[in-house]
C-alpha cells in the first residue's frame, strides 16, 4: 500500500484494505491522528490480495509435498533390485517434447493472464483453451509412457526405484489433472460471469497453480530423466 | 472516557471492493514473458542436448545449474515475484522454503548415505546423489 | 459391493471393546435424542454445524478435542492397570493384540485428536480478537478444516466399533506398518485418519499464517502483537512446513500398502530407515507445533497475574523464532540408535541442545515477569507455575538424551515415556488448561468455577508426579515402553505407584467434568460483564463476552504493544457512537458436507468399498465446484443492527457524533 491509500479526511482516518501488511506505514500516519480510537477500515473478507497470498503460501506447502517426493527417489532411486534401470526406460526426446507442452502451456498462461488485465474475455478463453489443450497432450503422452513402461514389466511393484518412478511423476500428473479442472471450471465461470473480481482474483491463483506446475517439472526432468540416463 | 476524537467514517463499505490483482501500474508485460519463454527453451535445450549427445563429462554440474537457472528464471517471468512490497511476504515464504527442501533434501540424503556407509556397508554399491 | 467388510468385523467376543463401544453409542444415541426432544437440530445446523465465526468454530474444536481427551485417557488408564497387573504369572487383562492397539490408540489420539484441536481451538478462539480482526482470512475453510479434523478423529472411534485399530505405535513404522506384517484394516485405519485431519490442519496453517499477516488492525505492527500472536504465527508456519511431509510419508506407506509398491518394505530395494527419517522430519516440527502456542499462552497469562508488563518481550519474539528454525534441525535425535555415523549422530545432539537455549530464555523472561510483581494466584497463574517447574524438569531430561551415547542407554526405555510425558503433560495438558481457565470468561462468556477449577489442578499436578515420576526410574532399571508383561520384581511397587498416579490425574478429570457442568448451570452468577474479568491488557479484553460475531464493531488503532492496557491508561474504551455496516461471511454447508465425504471415503478406501471411496471423491470435487459458482457468500450486518447490538453490551456512546 502506498502512503497515498492512508487519507486523512477532517481529522479522521481512513484506511483502505491490506493495511495491516504496511503497518510501519500505517503507523507513521497514525501519529497525525491525534488520539483517534478507531479506523474505518473495511477489512473485507476474500479481497484478492489475501487470497493470493494464502494461495502462495498453499503452494509453498506444495512445494514442500514434492521435496519429500524428490528426497524419497533420490535416496531410493539407486534401488533398482536387479530391475530396469532409468538408463534402460528413459527416451530422452520423447521427455522432451513433453517438457515443450508443459513449457509452451505456461507460454499462454501468460499470454491468458494479459488478456485478462487488458480486459479482453473472448482472448483470455481462447489463450486458456489453448492452454488446456496443451496440458492435456502432456498429460495423454505422461499416461502414454507410464503404459508403454507397464506393458514391458516395469511396473510400481518391480523395485523401489520404479515405485519413486511412479508416484514422483505420477504425482506432478496428478497435480496438473487437477489444473486442468481447475482451469475448466474457470472458464465455465469466465463465459457465463466475465472477468468480474471474484473471476479474476481466482485465475490469478489458477495462473500461479500452473506456473508452480512447470517448475516443478523443471525439477522432474533434471532430476529423474537427465540425471537417471547420465547414470 | 475520551472517545470524543473517534473517527468519523471515509469509506462506505462498498467503497474499496475489488480485486485489483494483476490491475494497475505493475501488472505483467508480454516482454516478460516472452523473454521467459525463451531462457526457459535455452535452459532446457542445453541440458537435453548434452545428455543425448554424451558431450561433456560432468554433465550432472550443468544440469543442476541449468535446472537452478531455469527455476529462478520462471519464478521471475512467469510468477513475478519482483522486490515490491506487496510481495514481501510471497518472497519471505519462498525463501523459507527453498532453505526447507535444502533441508528436506540434503538432511535426507547426508542421513541416509552415512547410514549405509555405517550400517550396510556391502550394499554401498547404489549410488547416492551429492 | 461391501469390500472386505462383513458382520465378523464387529469385535462381539471382547467384552471390554464391546463395552467401551457401547458406552460411546449410548452416549451418541442420547446426545442426539436430546438434540431431537428439545428441537434443536435446526439451530444446530444454522448457527454450529455451517458456522464460518471463527469463534463458534474454536468452540466446537475444543469439544471435539475434550471427548477425544476422555477416549485418549481412558486408553492410558487401560495400560496403567494392564502394567500393575500383569507380572510374574499373572497375565493382566488385556491380550497383547489388543494392548497394543491400545498404546497407539493412545499416542495417535492424545498427539493428534486432544492436543491439536485445542490448540488450533484456541487459536480460533482468540487470535483474531487479539490482532483487531473480525475474522480469519478464509472463513469457509476454517469450516472446513475443522470437518476433516473431525472426521479423522470419527475413523479412529469407528475403527474401535467396526475392525480394529492399528497395532504398531503411534508413528507406524514399517515394516510392521506393511500388509505383509499388519495385514488387517488397523494401520489403514491409521493412515487415512491422519491423512485427512492432516489436510485439515495444513489449511489451518494456510489460514492463520494469512490472517497474522493480512488481517492486523491499524498499528499493530508485527512487534507489537500479543505473544501469543506470535507463537501461533510460528507454529503456524512449522504446520505448513511439516504436515506435507507427513502427507507424503503416509501417502508412501499407503502405495506400498495399497498399489504394492516397494518404499519402505524389506524386498526389492525398499528402505524402511527411509520412513523414519521422514516421519520424523514432520515429527519433530510437530513436537514444537504442540508447545509454541502454549508457550504464547504463558506468556500472555503471566504479566496479566503479574499486574507487569511481559519482562523482554523481543527475546520472547526472538527466542520463539529461532526454536522455530532450530525445531526443523533436530529431528535425527529421534533415532540416534539406527546406527548412523558419529559425525552426524554428533550434529543432531549439538543442534538438540542448542534449542534448550531459547527455550531457557523464556522460562527467565516468564520468572523475571514474575519477579517483584504483584502476584495473583488464580488457577490460571497456579496451571502457569506448575508448567514452569514441570517443563523445566522434563526439558532437562530431554537435554540429557540430546547426547547420543546417553540416548542409546535410554531409548525406547520408560525414561523417554517418562520424558515426553513430562514436556507434553507439563507444558502442552497444562497450558491448555491455563489457557482454557484464562480466556473462559471470554469464550463463553462466564468464568469456570474456582474451588473446581483449584482442586482439579492439584490433582492433575501431584497426580502427574506419582504417575510419570517412577516410569523415570523404571526406564533407569531397564523396563522399555510397551510391554504388555514383565518378570521383573523390583519393578512391580513403581508400577503399583504410576498406576496410583494415574488413578490422581483420573480423579482430576472427574473434576474437571463436574467443573464444567457447574459452571454451565451457575453462569448466570459468574457472568462476565464488563469484559475484562482478569484486568486484561491485550485486545481481546476491549470486547464484550462473548464478543459479538462481527467482534469489532469497529477496529481500533494500536499505539502499543498490551494495546489493551493502553487504552485503559489513555481512559479510552472501544465505544462508538456512530456505526458502518459490517461486511460478514455467510455459513455455508460445504465444509460439513465435504467433510462427511472425506470421512465416507476414508472409510470405502480402508474396507476396499471401492466404489464408496470414488463416488465419494466425485462428492468432495462437485461440492467445491457446486461453491465456486455460489455467489451469496456475504452479506452487510446494517450499522443499525451493529448499533442494536453494541446497545446490548452498553458499548454504544451517548451522545452526537
Amino acid at each position: 500500500m502506498s502512503k497515498s491509500s492512508i487519507a486523512m479526511q477532517d481529522g479522521s482516518l481512513a484506511l483502505q484494505p491490506g493495511y495491516a501488511d504496511h503497518a510501519a506505514d500505517a503507523l507513521r500516519d497514525l501519529r497525525q491522528a491525534g488520539d483517534a480510537v478507531f479506523a474505518d477500515v473495511e477489512p473485507h473478507h476474500d479481497t484478492a490480495g489475501t487470497i493470493q497470498l494464502g494461495f502462495w503460501i498453499y503452494l509453498m506447502s506444495d512445494c514442500l509435498l514434492f521435496s519429500g517426493l524428490f528426497a524419497t527417489y533420490a535416496v531410493l532411486h539407486g534401488h533398482t533390485a536387479g530391475g530396469p534401470t532409468p538408463g534402460q526406460l528413459f527416451d530422452l526426446p520423447y521427455t522432451l517434447t513433453e517438457t515443450m507442452f508443459l513449457l509452451f502451456s505456461s507460454f499462454t498462461c501468460g499470454l491468458a493472464t494479459l488478456a485478462m488485465n487488458a480486459d479482453k474475455k473472448n482472448a483470455t478463453l481462447g489463450w486458456l483453451a489453448v492452454t488446456f489443450a496443451l496440458g492435456l497432450g502432456f498429460v495423454i503422452m505422461e499416461v502414454h509412457e507410464f503404459a508403454g513402461m507397464v506393458a514391458i514389466g516395469a511396473t510400481a511393484e518391480r523395485s523401489a526405484f520404479l515405485s519413486c518412478f511412479f508416484t514422483l511423476v505420477g504425482t506432478h500428473g496428478l497435480h496438473v489433472t487437477c489444473g486442468l479442472i481447475f482451469m475448466a471450471v474457470m472458464m465455465a465461470a469466465v463465459a457465463r460471469k466475465g472477468l468480474t473480481a471474484t473471476n479474476r482474483a481466482r485465475l490469478n491463483c489458477m495462473m500461479l497453480f500452473w506456473h508452480f506446475l512447470d517448475i516443478i517439472w523443471v525439477g522432474v526432468f533434471s532430476l529423474v530423466y537427465l540425471s537417471g540416463v547420465v547414470h | 472516557m475520551n472517545v470524543a476524537n473517534e473517527a468519523v467514517g471515509g469509506h462506505g463499505p462498498h467503497g474499496a471492493h475489488g480485486g485489483h490483482a494483476g490491475h494497475g501500474s505493475h501488472g505483467p508485460t508480454y516482454k516478460q514473458y516472452i523473454t521467459g519463454f525463451v531462457l526457459a527453451v535455452i535452459l532446457t535445450a542445453i541440458p537435453f542436448a548434452l545428455v543425448i549427445g554424451h558431450v561433456v563429462q560432468d554433465v550432472l554440474l550443468v544440469i543442476t545449474v541449468c535446472a537452478t537457472a531455469q527455476i529462478i528464471v520462471h519464478v521471475v517471468y512467469f510468477l513475478h515475484l519482483d522486490r515490491s512490497e506487496e510481495q514481501r511476504w510471497n518472497r519471505m515464504a519462498l525463501l523459507y522454503v527453498v532453505i526447507m527442501v535444502g533441508i528436506v533434501l540434503g538432511g535426507s540424503l547426508w542421513i541416509v548415505y552415512n547410514l549405509n556407509h555405517n550400517m550396510m556397508p556391502g550394499v554401498m554399491h547404489s549410488k547416492v546423489w551429492k | 459391493m461391501l469390500g472386505k467388510l462383513t458382520l465378523s468385523a464387529i469385535p462381539y467376543s471382547n467384552p471390554i471393546i464391546m463395552f467401551g463401544v457401547g458406552l460411546m453409542v449410548l452416549v451418541a444415541l442420547s446426545v442426539l435424542g436430546a438434540i431431537t426432544y428439545f428441537h434443536k437440530w435446526k439451530y444446530l445446523w444454522r448457527e454450529w454445524l455451517t458456522s464460518v465465526d471463527h469463534k463458534k468454530i474454536g468452540i466446537m474444536y475444543l469439544i471435539l478435542a475434550g471427548l477425544m481427551l476422555l477416549r485418549g485417557f481412558a486408553d492410558a488408564i487401560m495400560m496403567r492397570t494392564q502394567q500393575a497387573l500383569s507380572y510374574g504369572s499373572s497375565m493382566g487383562y488385556l491380550p497383547p493384540g489388543h494392548f497394543d492397539q491400545i498404546f497407539t490408540a493412545h499416542g495417535t489420539i492424545m498427539i493428534f485428536f486432544m492436543a491439536m484441536p485445542f490448540i488450533i481451538g484456541l487459536m480460533n478462539c482468540m487470535l483474531p480478537l487479539q490482532i483487531g480482526a473480525r475474522d480469519v482470512a478464509f472463513p469457509l475453510m476454517n469450516n472446513l478444516s475443522f470437518w476433516l479434523t473431525a472426521a479423522g478423529a470419527m475413523l479412529v472411534n469407528v475403527a474401535l466399533a467396526i475392525g480394529n485399530f492399528s497395532r504398531t505405535g503411534w508413528l507406524a513404522y514399517p515394516p510392521l506398518s506393511e500388509l505383509h506384517y499388519s495385514p488387517g484394516v488397523g494401520v489403514d485405519y491409521y493412515i487415512w485418519a491422519l491423512q485427512i485431519s492432516g489436510i485439515g490442519t495444513t489449511l489451518t496453517g494456510v489460514n492463520f499464517i494469512t490472517t497474522i499477516l493480512k488481517m492486523r488492525a491499524p498499528g499493530m505492527k508485527l512487534m507489537r502483537m500479543p505473544v501469543f500472536a506470535w507463537a501461533s504465527l510460528i507454529a503456524n508456519v512449522l504446520i505448513v512446513a511439516a504436515f506435507p511431509i507427513l502427507t507424503v510419508t503416509l501417502g508412501l506407506l499407503a502405495m506400498d500398502r495399497y498399489v504394492g509398491t516397494h518404499f519402505f518394505t524389506n524386498a526389492l530395494g525398499g528402505d524402511p530407515m527411509m520412513y523414519v527419517n521422514l516421519i520424523w522430519i514432520w515429527g519433530h516440527p510437530e513436537v514444537y507445533i504442540l508447545i509454541l502456542p502454549l508457550f504464547g499462552v504463558y506468556s500472555e497469562i503471566v504479566p496479566v497475574f503479574s499486574g507487569k508488563r511481559l519482562f523482554g518481550y523481543t527475546s520472547m519474539v526472538y527466542a520463539t523464532v529461532a526454536i522455530g528454525l532450530l525445531s526443523l534441525l533436530v529431528w535425527l535425535h529421534h533415532f540416534f540408535t539406527m546406527g548412523n555415523s558419529p559425525g552426524v549422530n554428533a550434529f543432531f545432539g549439538i543442534t538438540t541442545m542448542i534449542i534448550a537455549i531459547p527455550t531457557g530464555v523464556k522460562i527467565f523472561n516468564w520468572m523475571l515477569t514474575m519477579y517483584r510483581g504483584r502476584i495473583r494466584f488464580e488457577t490460571p497463574m497456579l496451571w502457569t507455575i506448575a508448567f514452569l517447574i514441570t517443563f523445566t524438569i522434563g526439558g532437562m531430561s530431554g537435554v540429557l538424551m540430546s547426547v547420543p551415547p546417553a540416548d542409546f542407554v535410554l531409548h525406547n526405555s520408560l525414561f523417554l515415556v517418562a520424558h515426553f510425558h513430562n514436556v507434553i503433560i507439563g507444558g502442552v495438558v497444562f497450558g491448555i488448561f491455563a489457557g482454557l481457565s484464562y480466556w473462559a470468561p471470554k469464550i463463553f462468556g462466564f468464568k469456570l468455577n474456582d474451588t473446581l477449577g483449584r482442586a482439579a489442578f492439584w490433582c492433575w499436578v501431584i497426580g502427574f508426579y506419582v504417575a510419570f515420576m517412577p516410569l523415570y526410574v523404571l526406564g533407569f532399571m531397564g523396563a522399555t515402553r510397551r510391554m504388555d508383561h514383565y518378570n521383573v520384581p523390583a519393578w512391580h511397587p513403581l508400577f503399583i505407584i504410576a498406576w496410583v498416579g494415574a488413578m490422581i490425574i483420573f480423579t482430576g478429570i472427574i473434576l474437571q467434568i463436574a467443573q464444567v457442568v457447574v459452571s454451565i448451570r451457575q453462569r448466570e452468577q459468574n457472568r462476565d460483564l464488563t469484559g475484562d474479568p482478569w484486568n486484561g491488557r491485550t485486545l481481546e479484553w476491549a470486547l464484550p463476552s462473548p464478543a459479538p460475531a462481527y467482534n469489532f464493531a469497529r477496529i481500533p488503532i494500536v499505539r502499543d504493544r498490551d494495546a489493551f492496557w493502553e487504552m485503559k491508561q489513555r481512559g479510552v474504551a472501544l465505544k462508538s457512537s456512530t456505526f458502518v455496516p459490517i461486511h460478514m461471511p455467510r455459513n455455508k454447508a460445504a465444509g460439513f458436507i465435504i467433510g462427511g465425504f472425506a470421512f465416507l471415503f476414508a472409510f470405502g478406501m480402508i474396507w476396499h468399498i471401492w466404489w464408496l471411496a470414488a463416488v465419494c471423491l466425485a462428492g468432495v470435487l462437485g461440492t467445491l465446484i457446486r461453491h465456486a459458482f455460489d455467489d451469496d457468500r456475504d452479506y452487510y450486518l446494517g450499522a443499525e443492527e451493529v448499533r442494536r447490538m453494541e446497545d446490548l453490551h452498553g458499548r454504544v456512546q451517548a451522545g452526537s457524533v
